[in-house]
């Protein structure tokens, strides 16, 4: 996994609450079977005025001139602001991918569906909440500023506006060491391989009827 | 010191070890594998030349992708087909007991789990899919996961995860005639919202929930990710183990003696603290239809679209105007001047025998409206769909004139070639009425199979209690 320490980054307002993951990577895409690519087809049902399908040239596309992402001020965006909810239903990790892929490393939301931000935190993606109060202080700035980056720093746990305005966040402490150093999970579990093992025999007593007859 | 809960009980019994801050290693009892988020953790997993920690705790079959139409030639889909293909060969390679297409066992995931009794009380359970919580109804703690964590349960037999709050929603008293599970959680959600679950894992108690037979109790669960929550959760009683009795997967003899002085203990204590109680009277709580593109935008059937003017908060507005301009309806509307096309009844919440027989009860000796196109009756499992025909119900579906398929996801996700066309309308007994999320541009309203049964004869939505059956 790539790791996150620091980032200062163009950001795109996407003024939408319970942004589900169906839209973030609609099911047709979920076909493939790689974990790259799926960056053009990020949103593909706001982005794309056609119906998108697996394999299509995304180049040739029409483009939903009303859709955020396709407007030019925010091209090159690496930070996205939404609503409220973000990345619920569905458990598919083609969103973060997808996200990660278009070239996104971190989302500013209230709140976050909780696969999704699990899913985010495996992927190289920082999200990061701020009160609703400040989300909407951040979508107003936006509007008004060409070039809005912010810069949001893990290590510090603060995200700073162009106007040197600071927002403090919490991250849970083991995500944010995975994140910073870009830790494989599995390794680290593979750890405590003797722990998973004493922990296995004693419950095969236990509850036997869990491990078959 | 205040008692445990449920799930504290769960967590309890399933921490390996538990770091300073918090995060634990959680054991898995139990992996269910389907064919859209698990290839990739499959190849990880052979990429870092490991194997699976445990590979008779996994129990795996496609479900999304398959075809509800004559199987007999395959899928025709070649995409499908890259995905079900690799699963039969993944879990060969690595000794997965998978139930593959023309198994009569095969189904969607979370109805052959406790079909099978592979979901068992007292079980942590988890699956590449979000509806996991589904097999909260038995007592266990189940939750979906992610890919990345698809690879990790294969290469660990474990998770990375902290505890989430504990939520009580209670529902208490009793529900009317004709009110269903459905109807109860879709009324949940309409109280809580789809983020009000955000943090928790939800217990249902109250004697409305314990009234429910077992099928009603798993369709509950099912939607408590609708509600945002990791799991939802049961406690276990008699009815809990008369389900488990039996099963393929169950105990058997000396084990399920054992097993049967544990489970009863599979309930939170008198004096078990919660971070959030929840309580609704069962009463009060009339057939639903959802009318937005959210879970929690619902009435009862006998309200009117809302009216954003009505609503103070502006994000909130400006989500409902959306919502109605893609749903194609115009606030103050009845409900039951809504007039759908199509008509689903199926999915991981409503595809149980239950749920069929509820159909036709409904339909028996009725014809499908003029105004509807179509109406797919598509069972669980294969099982389902063996029980169903053999008491009869197919050929009260078909002589109404509605279509009998073979069992899989269908339109509940749209990945295989059941979909609805852009602004087609659909009263579906599914659990998602996301924008797109039965084809693009498809408008679906959420409602219980009795409503939807309803629906289909009537031609618009209705009181189910009003018809004469």
């Amino acid at each position: 996994m790539q790791a996150f320490c620091k980032l200062n980054g163009l950001v795109a307002p996407l003024d939408r609450s319970n942004v589900d993951t169906d839209a973030i990577i609609p099911k047709q895409f979920l076909k493939s079977i790689k974990r790259t690519g799926f960056g053009p087809n990020l949103f593909d049902e706001w982005r794309y005025l056609d119906h998108g399908e697996l394999g299509m040239d995304c180049s040739k596309r029409p483009l939903n001139p009303d859709f955020i992402l396709n407007q030019s001020r925010y091209q090159g965006a690496q930070i996205l602001l939404a609503r409220d909810n973000f990345g619920c239903g569905s458990s598919r990790e083609h969103a973060p991918w997808a996200m990660f892929d278009y070239g996104f490393r971190a989302v500013i939301a209230p709140s976050f569906a909780d696969i999704f931000a699990n899913n985010c935190f495996k992927n190289g993606i920082l999200p990061v909440v701020l009160p609703a109060e400040t989300v909407a202080r951040l979508f107003a700035e936006i509007e008004a500023t060409h070039g809005y980056c912010l810069d949001v720093d893990l290590e510090q746990q603060l995200v700073t506006t162009p106007s040197g305005e600071v927002f403090g966040f919490t991250v849970d402490e083991f995500r944010k060491k995975c994140l910073l150093g870009g830790l494989d999970d599995i390794s680290l579990t593979l750890q405590h391989v003797e722990e998973i093992k004493t922990f296995e025999a004693r419950r095969k007593i236990e509850e036997p009827w869990l491990f078959g007859s | 010191m205040s008692g445990k809960t449920l799930y504290d009980k769960l967590w309890d019994r399933h921490v390996v070890r538990c770091d300073d801050d918090g995060t634990c290693l959680l054991y898995i009892d139990r992996h269910l594998v389907h064919e859209v988020t698990s290839p990739q953790a499959f190849e990880g997993l052979r990429l870092a030349g490991r194997v699976p920690w445990r590979a008779e705790a996994n129990l795996a079959v496609p479900d999304h992708n398959v075809p509800t139409t004559d199987r007999s030639e395959g899928i025709a889909d070649p995409l499908s087909r890259l995905q079900v293909e690799p699963l039969d060969a993944n879990c060969s390679e690595f000794g997965i007991t998978e139930f593959t297409m023309d198994d009569i066992r095969q189904g969607i995931v979370h109805i052959i789990g406790p079909e099978q009794g592979a979901t068992l009380p007292g079980m942590t359970i988890v699956c590449g899919d979000s509806h996991t919580s589904t097999h909260g109804a038995l007592g266990s703690l189940a939750f979906g996961i992610g890919t990345s964590e698809v690879e990790h349960v294969l290469a660990t037999q474990c998770i990375i995860q902290k505890k989430a709050r504990n939520m009580l929603v209670s529902v208490d008293g009793q529900v009317g005639i004709g009110i269903t599970a459905k109807d109860i959680m879709l009324a949940i959600i309409g109280k809580i919202g789809t983020a009000g679950g955000t943090g928790y894992v939800i217990e249902y108690g109250g004697d409305a929930i314990r009234a429910l037979s077992m099928e009603g109790r798993m369709t509950v669960c099912n939607m408590s990710i609708e509600a945002g929550a990791r799991a939802g959760m049961i406690a276990v009683d008699e009815k809990t183990i008369d389900y488990v009795k039996g099963r393929p997967y169950s105990p058997s003899g000396a084990l399920w003696e054992k097993a049967i002085i544990d489970w009863p203990l599979l309930q939170s204590d008198a004096d078990a603290h919660y971070d959030h109680v929840v309580q609704l009277d069962a009463a009060t709580i009339q057939p639903q239809v959802t009318w937005g593109t959210s879970p929690e935008m619902v009435v009862a059937v006998n309200d009117c679209v809302p009216d954003p003017a009505t609503e103070p908060d502006l994000v909130k507005r400006e989500g409902m105007q959306a919502a109605l301009a893609y749903m194609g309806l115009t606030a103050n509307t009845p409900m039951t001047e809504i007039y759908p096309e199509t008509v689903f009844i199926g999915s991981c919440t409503n595809g149980r025998i239950e749920d069929l027989r509820a159909v036709a009860k409904v339909v028996k000796g009725h014809k499908v409206a003029a105004n509807i196109r179509r109406v797919l009756v598509v069972p669980g499992s294969g099982l389902v769909k063996q029980q169903a025909e053999a008491e009869g119900l197919d050929k009260i579906f078909k002589q109404a004139g509605f279509e009998w398929r073979e069992p899989g996801y269908s339109m509940c996700l749209a990945m295989n070639a059941d979909r609805l066309s852009p602004q087609e309308r659909c009263a579906s007994t599914s659990n998602r009425n996301f924008e797109g999320r039965q084809g693009q541009g498809g408008r679906t309203h959420l409602v219980s199979p009795s409503m939807a049964a309803a629906t289909a004869i009537v031609g618009h939505f209705v009181d189910v209690r009003t018809l004469e059956v």
